[in-house]
C-alpha cells in the first residue's frame, strides 16, 4: 500500500492526485467526466461539491464513495490508497468508512426503519448479536431524533423522516466520511433546513461531512464549497459566513409538525 | 454477513410477496407431490406383485414334464408325459439340499358333492409337503400325512373357498365329500390367501393324496410337474443342477440331446415381474419428474423477475457494504427456501396423495423414506441450480448502474 505523502497532515480523511475519470463507451468518443482533480479534505470538514449537471461532481462522488474506480490518479481515504483495492475491499471500505446520503433516500420498502437501519452492520465483518444490532442501530435513529418511530415502514414516514432514517443508516457504522448526494434534493425547503441542521449537528460533533447538491442556498450551511466545470475544479473557497440551520428553523414562523416530534 | 440473517432476510423478502411466493412454491409442490405419489404407487404395485408370488412359496423351483410334438407344432411344457413316479422317487431320496417336494396332478373343473350342496373346483393331488412348500397354512384340522400318500387314502383337504360354499359357518372336519363318486373325508381347511396375480381365486380347491388322484381321477402315471422347495435361497443353483443331471441321467439323455423337461425358477419369475413393476416406477417417475423441472424454471423465471425488480435494493445493499458474494448467498437462499419449503410441503401433499389412492382405489401403495429424502434433496438442488444464475445476475450488478435503476 503506498503512504501518503509526508507533506499531507495525518488528519486528512480524502486526499486526491489528479483523479481521473473517462467513460469509453462502444466506438463512441470518450468521455472525460473528471480531469486531474487534485484534492483533500481534512477530518471535520463539511464541504459541498457544486456545479451544473455534467460538471462531473457525481462521478467524483461515486469515486471518492469507492462505488466506481478511477481511470487514473491516486486517492487515499484514511490515509489507505483504495485506487489499488479488489471489489470485495471496496466494499468493505464502504461498509466501514463510509457512510451514504441518496437524494431518493434509498430505503428499503416494506422494511422498517430500524431494520434499514441495521442494513449496513449486517454486512459488517464483525458478527453482532440481534440485540446488538437492534441496539446500535437504535441508537443512529436516536441521533436523528427518529427513535419513536423506529418500527415504522419508510411510506409510513414523511420525507423528511426518510432522510433521516437514511442519515442513521449512514451513521450506524462510525464512518469517518459521510457522503451525501443532493440529500435535499426531494425535500421542501422546511425539511431541507432540518436535515442540514442534523447535518451542521453532526460537524460540530466532529463528523466530516461531503455534500453534493446544486442549491447555492443549501451549501451556504457548509463550510467549504467547490465548484467543477467540465470535469475540472472551478473554484475551491471556504464559505465566509456559514448560516446556521438552527437559527433559520427557528425563524421560521410556520409551525411544524415535526419541531414537536423532533423536540419530543 | 452471518447466515441467520441471511436466511432471515430470505423469509421476509419471500413473506413480502406472499402470493407470488405461494405461486412459485405451487410449481415445485406439484412436482414432488407427484413424485412421491407416483414411486409410491409404482413401489407399492411392485411390492404386491413381490408379496403375491412370495404367497406361491420360497425358494420355489418347478420342474414341467416336456413338451409334446404333434408334427412340427411344440404342444408347450408339460403336455408330454416324461416325469414319472419313479423321478418323483428318485428326487426325493437323491437331491439334497431340499426341504420339501411335491408333485401336481390336477383335475379341473371336477364336481365336488356334499350332501345337497355341490360345486366344481379344482383338484390337487399333492405330497403331504405340499401345504408347507406352497406356503399354505391351516385354518383347521390336519395335513395329508405320508400315510395318506402311501395308501392313496380317501382324504381331503379343503381350499377356504370350497370349505364355506360346501359347508356354510359349520365345521367341514370329519365330513365326507363326493368327488366323481368317490367319497373323500374332510381332515383339513386350508386358511384364505385370496386372489392371485392373475385374480383367479387361489382357495377354490381341493388337496387330496397324488396316489387317489392318479388312481380315481386322471388315471395316468406321470406329473405335469414336480415342486420342489429348496432350503436357501444361496442353494437354488445348485439343487437346480443336481435334479438336472439326476433326471438327464434316469431319462437316458445323450450330450447332444435337449432337456424332455424344463425346471422354472421362482426367483427368475419374481425378478421378471418386479422388474416390470421397477419399469413402471421409473416411468412414472421419470414424468413427474419432469414437473418438478418446470416446477424449478418457475423458479428461475421469479428469482430473474425479482432481481429486475429489486436492483435499487440490490445497489443500496452494495453501496452500505455488500459484496457480490452477500447479494449472490441472499438471492441463492431465497431460491433454496422456496425449493426446499415447495419440496417439504409436496412431500407431505405426495403422501397424503399416495394414501388417498391406496383408499379410493384399493391400490397399494408405499412412499418409501429414500423416495421422500430423494425428492426432498432433489428440490433443494433445483433450488441452488435454478435460483444461481438470478443470483448471479444480482451478485455482478454495479452498484451506480442498480442505484440508478428506475
Amino acid at each position: 500500500m503506498p503512504a501518503a505523502p509526508p507533506a499531507i497532515p495525518h488528519d486528512t480523511v480524502i486526499r486526491l492526485e489528479n483523479l481521473d475519470k473517462v467513460y469509453q463507451s462502444g466506438e463512441e468518443v470518450a468521455v472525460h467526466a473528471v480531469r486531474t482533480v487534485s484534492l483533500s479534505i481534512r477530518k471535520g470538514e463539511f464541504v459541498a461539491i457544486m456545479g451544473a449537471s455534467g460538471s462531473g461532481k457525481s462521478t467524483l462522488m461515486n469515486m471518492i464513495g469507492c462505488l466506481d474506480r478511477p481511470s487514473g490518479g491516486q486517492y487515499w481515504l484514511d490515509g489507505e490508497s483504495v485506487g489499488s483495492l479488489n471489489k470485495n475491499e471496496l466494499s468493505r471500505v464502504r461498509n466501514q468508512r463510509l457512510g451514504f446520503v441518496f437524494q431518493g433516500f434509498n430505503l428499503l420498502s416494506r422494511t422498517s426503519a430500524l431494520e434499514n437501519v441495521e442494513l449496513p452492520l449486517l454486512y459488517s465483518t464483525h458478527t453482532l448479536s440481534r440485540k446488538q444490532l437492534h441496539d446500535q442501530a437504535l441508537q443512529a435513529l436516536e441521533r436523528v431524533g427518529l427513535s419513536a418511530r423506529a418500527g415504522h415502514h419508510p411510506s409510513q414516514l414523511s420525507g423528511g423522516q426518510q432522510q433521516r432514517v437514511a442519515i442513521a443508516r449512514a451513521l450506524v457504522n462510525h464512518p469517518a466520511l459521510l457522503l451525501a448526494d443532493e440529500p435535499t434534493g426531494n425535500l421542501d425547503t422546511h425539511t431541507s433546513l432540518e436535515i442540514m441542521q442534523i447535518f451542521q449537528e453532526l460537524n460540530r460533533k466532529g463528523m466530516t461531512i461531503l455534500m453534493v447538491t446544486h442549491e447555492p442556498d443549501i451549501a451556504q450551511y457548509c463550510r467549504r464549497q467547490i465548484v467543477m466545470r467540465d470535469g475540472r475544479i472551478l473554484r475551491d473557497e471556504p464559505v465566509a459566513a456559514p448560516l446556521d440551520a438552527a437559527e433559520a428553523l427557528r425563524r421560521w414562523s410556520r409551525p411544524h409538525e415535526e419541531d414537536a416530534e423532533a423536540g419530543a | 454477513m452471518n447466515f441467520s440473517a441471511t436466511w432471515r432476510m430470505a423469509l421476509r423478502a419471500l413473506r413480502r410477496n406472499m402470493m407470488r411466493t405461494g405461486l412459485t412454491m405451487l410449481g415445485i409442490i406439484i412436482g414432488v407431490a407427484a413424485v412421491i405419489a407416483m414411486v409410491a404407487i409404482g413401489a407399492g404395485a411392485k411390492a404386491q406383485v413381490a408379496a403375491s408370488i412370495e404367497q406361491m412359496g420360497q425358494n420355489i423351483l418347478t420342474i414341467l414334464s416336456g413338451a409334446a410334438r404333434s408334427g412340427r407344432v411344440h404342444m408347450g411344457w408339460g403336455s408330454a408325459p416324461t416325469l414319472t413316479k419313479q423321478d418323483y422317487a428318485a428326487i426325493r431320496q437323491e437331491v439334497y439340499g431340499i426341504s420339501g417336494v411335491t408333485p401336481e396332478v390336477r383335475g379341473g373343473g371336477i364336481q365336488v358333492l356334499c350332501g345337497n350342496q355341490n360345486l366344481n373346483t379344482t383338484i390337487y393331488g399333492v405330497s403331504e409337503d405340499y401345504v408347507s412348500v406352497r406356503a399354505w397354512r391351516l385354518a383347521d384340522g390336519g395335513n395329508l400325512t405320508d400315510a395318506d400318500v402311501r395308501q392313496a387314502a380317501k382324504v381331503a383337504v379343503l381350499g377356504h373357498t370350497v370349505a364355506t360354499n360346501l359347508f356354510g359357518g359349520g365345521s367341514p372336519l370329519g365330513q365326507i365329500v363326493r368327488i366323481q363318486n368317490a367319497p373323500y373325508e374332510v381332515v383339513g381347511v386350508l386358511h384364505p390367501k385370496g386372489a392371485n396375480m392373475m385374480g383367479a381365486d387361489q382357495d377354490d380347491m381341493v388337496l387330496i393324496p397324488w396316489t387317489s388322484a392318479m388312481i380315481r381321477l386322471t388315471g395316468g402315471t406321470a406329473f405335469r410337474s414336480i415342486t420342489v422347495q429348496v432350503q436357501h435361497a444361496d442353494m437354488i443353483e445348485e439343487v437346480m443342477a443336481q435334479l438336472s443331471a439326476l433326471l438327464r441321467q434316469r431319462h437316458r439323455l445323450r450330450e447332444d440331446q435337449e432337456n424332455d423337461f424344463r425346471i422354472h425358477n421362482q426367483q427368475d419369475m419374481m425378478e421378471m415381474a418386479t422388474s416390470t413393476a421397477q419399469t413402471m416406477t421409473i416411468l412414472l417417475g421419470a414424468i413427474a419428474g419432469v414437473s418438478l423441472l418446470v416446477g424449478g424454471i418457475g423458479i428461475m423465471n421469479i428469482m430473474l423477475v425479482s432481481v429486475t425488480e429489486r436492483t435499487r435494493e440490490i445497489g443500496v445493499r452494495m453501496a452500505v457494504g455488500a459484496r457480490g458474494r452477500d447479494i449472490l448467498l441472499q438471492f441463492l437462499v431465497e431460491a433454496v427456501v422456496l425449493s426446499v419449503g415447495g419440496g417439504f410441503i409436496g412431500v407431505v401433499l405426495g403422501y397424503a396423495m399416495a394414501k388417498g389412492v391406496s383408499l379410493k382405489f384399493g391400490w397399494a401403495t408405499l412412499v418409501s423414506p429414500e423416495s421422500v429424502a430423494l425428492a426432498f434433496l432433489f428440490s433443494a438442488a433445483i433450488g441452488v441450480f435454478f435460483g444461481f444464475y438470478p443470483a448471479r445476475k444480482a451478485a455482478g450488478l454495479d452498484p451506480i448502474e442498480a442505484l440508478r435503476y428506475e
